[in-house]
């Protein structure tokens, strides 16, 4: 063999792999005629207006303004007078240097944000004198505008994009929006629109030369479509004035709908914190406040122990299992016995000792005793615990606790409400009614959202029936005809076993619980609540003060709002939850507040409970300065 | 035998000039492109690329006069001075070297920088050449062996230290010399090898790739051993298992080495070439606008100076390093394959007129040029059409420079040299 074969044979094997690959790139993939992966043409960008968001009454509550980024990029930028430059964009040199440098990590050859939304005044100025700086250039950009502040947390945020999504998004570059949180994030593309682009042809000194095959590629901006909300802003505005220094949520929904009127966590803050160029010292305000968590929505988020509102699903379940009627009766001796030990006995404060008890009477006086009773029937019916739990579990879920309930909002929890298997698993096969007692009375393992109690009122409301809570009513004036929230979902109770309960509900407004929080002239239907809650602090069980809990509609006859109101630390139903709920529906029914109730309304907008919250605080505080910990 | 004539251009190969000539007039053209700033240009405008680089041309033709005036004699007896003084050069920039993008690479004269490493490889070629061309040089002595990879590997060492490791990288050319004259192929098949198994773990891992080459490597034993029977054992095991100890070692050595000691760019590099890694807009950019430009031009290119991605300047050191892009794009896959095939021809041109040396010499130097270009071309076109990672070492007489440029204009012209002396040797 020739000594020279081998230099030959790879110099021949190089050319044809180079050749092949050649033609691979250059015949079979080629795409001289896709101008999107063609670099050498500029691509500009025209922004489309974001939506803007209405409330159910066409009231503005999101609108645009516009600001102005300055851009960077990095290959672009030629030696220039720092000083002046620093001068003109009010920064010093150590910010310069930083800036640039993030700019050069992210990408040399793509533009990347250098200075974040100048102020109007600096944009003109700045208009006329940045040309001169090669590589750089202002780069318009649409921002919010809220001309009213509520709703926060039901509205959301937009934001940067982050990088590692710019990186591998096909639509987003750095430094553009999107929608961070609530309805701006939920609808995203239905708000943005379509960015429009301009291809440009461009010389190596990014000058534009003329447009890119005559625009035969270019593209016009998509605005982006109008949100209708189903919110009622004027409601959801005095519900977070009423909740102004206490902590808790407030949910309020159209039975008939689904539409929730009223979406309120507390605190809350006003949405334009998180615009413009005080936002990212804002965003740290909001955002790494633990303590009130003013950023977490409460209604969707907080997962309570619903307390005595759970009472009325144990009676409708029990009319449903056939354990109870309505006329059964139970006797209350101040409490129920669910065991042997002298502590296996929970207290009742229903104040009606050894008469026998009626549903409607457990209901307004809120007698432990009935529902431990008839939750103990339930389980035991067939004399099988996990089988008895599973049945009940079953009625529960069909009211959507338990689980997310499928809501258009970005944020959920699912509560929980435990079958068989969970206490097979937590209590080892060892239980049974009387173990899980705690379940009647909506207390012990049972956790649900204050949106999920809303549903669930809206649900007795509707006797039977609820739509999927949501919160946009129309697209562009298109009503919405997703059949997730335009259908009807049915409940396993049947119709007739609502009409016992309801009365009952009237009956709490009527001479229970609620009847201090009257309205004249409307039927309030509810159930107040108080529910124990306990923190763990290094790992002992701490009692807190009663969250204050209470569930309505109105009207009894053809209800118009389901409402479901958590106050944390708030003590009785009675005191605080109920009279917030009687002047939301006043307010929501009649739209003013009349005379007789302004003495309420006045006492509650200057309720505040920090004095509480601070000593919630200060026992971990101190331990753990006492070096317990 | 003819008489010695006193014409420089006696006797000198045409057809290598002629595809010099080409190679470097078209890779000019192509500086322009790339390069070419404003609409209305000046093309003797020698603040430009374009511009410098006519300068560098225009100076290769003293350059080449001065080469062929030298008697191929010459090259033979100053072989290891020239090669000595090109180390001393390399040892000199440690001190005196000027750092451009990381690496003291360069000397200064002011405006001028030159780039020793560049000239370097001539000296090396010439080196070599010459110890292995000596009567009394045989590859069976391991010393013999020894001589050549220190002559090898001392500059490769040096400019690796610079750190450059792709200049460093072409060194290895020298073993197709060698193989030539005799050296096992053994080294090449051991160091393709380890280039493989290299590959593989970063692609598999080191954990699945020792797994997998074990049970390859028993089942290889097994099949020798039920061939050869007892026999086989007998003479083979300490070899058998030296090979997995080798191999076990370089394995977990490249797992520990790529994951702990290479530089995270050099990692991205051969994680976004095998695919482990998808990056096109950081540091898989340059790579993926070179593939983008080159796919645009599609058959016959967008047409010269017309390549809108090459005249936006959108892939990085086009002219230099990437400069090949710029062919695919505005003279298309006809253009492009142009090149390959003139390159290739260059080479088949260089191994024919090596082989038909008498003296050892001009043979070797010959294999050690064509080599040296093969190299290049392996390394510089196989990372612009994304075949390869990126290394950054220049396309012979195509990419901007003048270091490189006369580098090869030397290392070619003094083989035409020899070449054209080679009749009246001996």
């Amino acid at each position: 063999m020739q000594k020279s074969f081998l230099l030959y044979f790879l110099i021949t094997l190089v050319g044809l792999i180079f050749i092949g690959r050649l033609y691979q790139l250059q015949i079979i993939r080629s795409d001289s005629y896709d101008p999107i992966r063609n670099s050498a043409v500029k691509v500009e960008y025209d922004y489309p207006e974001r939506g803007y968001i209405y409330d159910r009454n066409g009231k503005l509550l999101v609108a645009n303004q516009l600001s102005y980024d300055v851009m960077v990029q990095p290959n672009k930028v030629k030696p220039l007078d720092t000083l002046e430059f620093c001068k003109l964009l009010k920064i010093d040199k150590i910010d310069f240097n930083k800036r640039l440098v993030r700019a050069e990590n992210y990408a040399s050859y793509l533009p990347s944000v250098f200075l974040k939304q100048l102020a109007k005044k600096d944009f003109a100025f700045l208009q006329e004198k940045l040309h001169k700086y090669s590589g750089f250039y202002i780069q318009k950009r649409i921002i919010r505008d809220y001309p009213i502040k509520a709703a926060a947390n039901v509205l959301g945020y937009i934001g940067e994009v982050n990088e590692e999504r710019a990186r591998k998004s096909d639509y987003y570059e750095q430094g553009e929006l999107e929608g961070k949180d609530g309805v701006e994030k939920q609808y995203e593309n239905i708000l943005r629109g379509k960015k429009g682009k301009k291809y440009l042809k461009r010389n190596n000194l990014n000058k534009v030369t003329g447009s890119y095959k005559e625009g035969t590629f270019d593209t016009l901006p998509k605005n982006g479509k109008d949100l209708t909300l189903t919110l009622d802003i004027d409601l959801q505005l005095y519900a977070q004035q009423l909740m102004k220094g206490k902590r808790g949520g407030i949910v309020a929904i159209e039975p008939s709908t689904g539409e929730i009127l009223a979406l309120v966590t507390a605190p809350s803050y006003d949405p334009n914190m998180l615009v413009g160029r005080k936002r990212s010292k804002n965003s740290v305000l909001l955002f790494n406040d633990t303590i009130s968590k003013p950023s977490y929505d409460r209604g969707l988020l907080a997962a309570y122990a619903p307390g005595s509102p759970f009472k009325m699903m144990n009676a409708l379940i029990g009319l449903q299992e056939n354990v109870i009627t309505q006329q059964t009766s139970f006797k209350c001796y101040g409490g129920f016995r669910y065991g042997k030990r002298a502590g296996a006995f929970m207290k009742c404060h229903c104040n009606i000792y050894g008469s026998p008890i009626q549903l409607k009477t457990a209901i307004s006086r809120s007698c432990n005793s009935y529902f431990s009773n008839t939750y103990k029937k339930i389980i035991e019916k067939n004399k099988n615990p996990p089988e008895g739990l599973d049945t009940w579990h079953d009625h529960v879920a069909s009211f959507g606790l338990g689980d997310f309930l499928g809501y258009d909002l970005p944020a959920g929890q699912r509560g929980l409400i435990p079958d068989g298997d969970y206490y097979n698993k937590r209590l080892n096969y060892r239980w049974n009614g009387s173990s899980t007692i705690s379940n009647a009375i909506g207390q012990g393992e049972v956790l649900t959202t204050p949106i999920q109690l809303a549903n669930f009122t809206a649900a007795i409301a509707n006797k039977g029936y609820f739509y999927t809570p949501h919160i946009v009513k129309s697209i562009n004036q298109n009503p919405i005809k997703d059949s997730a929230y335009t259908s009807k979902k049915q409940t396993t109770i049947d119709k007739e076993h609502f009409t016992p309960v309801i009365e009952a509900m009237y009956e709490v407004f009527k001479t229970g619980t609620g009847r201090w929080s009257q309205v004249k002239g409307i039927e309030i239907c509810g159930k107040t609540g108080t529910a124990e809650n306990f923190i763990v602090v290094d790992g002992f069980k701490e009692q807190l003060a009663d969250h204050s809990i209470l569930v309505a509609f109105a009207p009894k006859d053809n209800p118009k709002i389901a409402l479901a109101v958590f106050v944390e630390n708030g003590g009785y139903g009675s005191t605080i939850a109920a009279p917030i709920t009687s002047l939301l529906v006043e307010k929501y029914i009649n739209g003013v507040i009349s005379k007789r109730s302004k003495y309420r309304e006045l006492s509650m907008l200057n309720l505040s409970l920090q004095d509480i919250y601070d000593k919630q605080i200060q026992k971990p505080v101190e331990e753990i300065a006492s070096g317990t910990k | 035998m003819r008489q010695e004539q006193n014409n420089i251009f006696a006797g000198i190969d045409w057809i290598l000039i002629i595809i010099y000539v080409t190679l470097v007039g078209f890779g000019w053209l192509n500086i322009f492109a790339a390069s070419k700033n404003e609409e209305n240009f000046e093309i003797l405008d020698f603040s430009t690329k374009y511009g410098k680089q006519l300068i560098w041309i225009g100076l290769s033709l003293p350059l080449i006069i001065i080469v062929l005036f030298f008697n191929s004699k010459f090259y033979e007896q100053f072989a290891s001075i020239l090669y000595l003084a090109s180390i001393v050069a390399l040892i000199l920039l440690f001190p005196f070297g000027k750092e451009i993008n990381g690496a003291k690479s360069w000397f200064s004269f002011g405006a001028m920088s030159l780039q020793p490493a560049e000239f370097v490889k001539v000296f090396t070629a010439l080196a070599v050449a010459k110890l292995v061309s000596d009567r009394q040089y045989n590859f069976k002595l391991i010393k013999n062996q020894i001589k050549a990879f220190i002559i090898i590997f001392l500059p490769a060492f040096l400019i690796f230290l610079q750190p450059d490791a792709g200049s460093a990288v072409i060194y290895l050319a020298f073993f197709f010399v060698l193989h030539r004259e005799g050296l096992t192929l053994n080294y090449i098949l051991l160091g393709a090898t380890f280039i493989i198994l290299f590959i593989l773990t970063i692609f598999f891992g080191s954990k699945g790739m020792l797994i997998s080459t074990f049970i390859l490597i028993t089942l290889l034993v097994y099949y020798l051993f039920y061939r050869g029977g007892k026999r086989f054992l007998r003479f083979n095991w300490h070899k058998m298992l030296g090979i997995y100890l080798v191999v076990g070692i370089f394995i977990l050595g490249t797992g520990y080495t790529y994951d702990n000691i290479l530089a995270s760019h050099q990692k991205d590099r051969f994680d976004i070439l095998l695919g482990i890694k998808t990056d096109n807009k950081g540091i898989g950019y340059n790579s993926h606008q070179s593939e983008l430009t080159i796919s645009s031009g599609g058959f016959k290119g967008k047409g010269f100076l017309k390549g809108d991605l090459t005249q936006g300047d959108f892939v990085p050191e086009q002219h230099t390093d990437y400069i090949f892009s710029a062919v695919g794009e505005e003279w298309g896959f006809l253009g492009s394959s142009f090149v390959v095939i003139l390159f290739m021809l260059l080479l088949y041109r260089i191994i024919y007129l090596a082989e038909t040396h008498t003296n050892k010499f001009g043979r070797i130097y010959g294999y050690g040029l064509a080599s040296i270009l093969f190299f290049h071309i392996i390394v510089n076109i196989g990372m612009v059409i994304g075949l390869l990672p990126t290394v950054g070492i220049p396309l012979p007489f195509f990419s901007y420079g003048g270091s490189s440029l006369w580098g090869f204009t030397i290392l070619l012209f003094i083989f035409i040299r020899l070449d054209a002396h080679k009749d009246y040797d001996l």
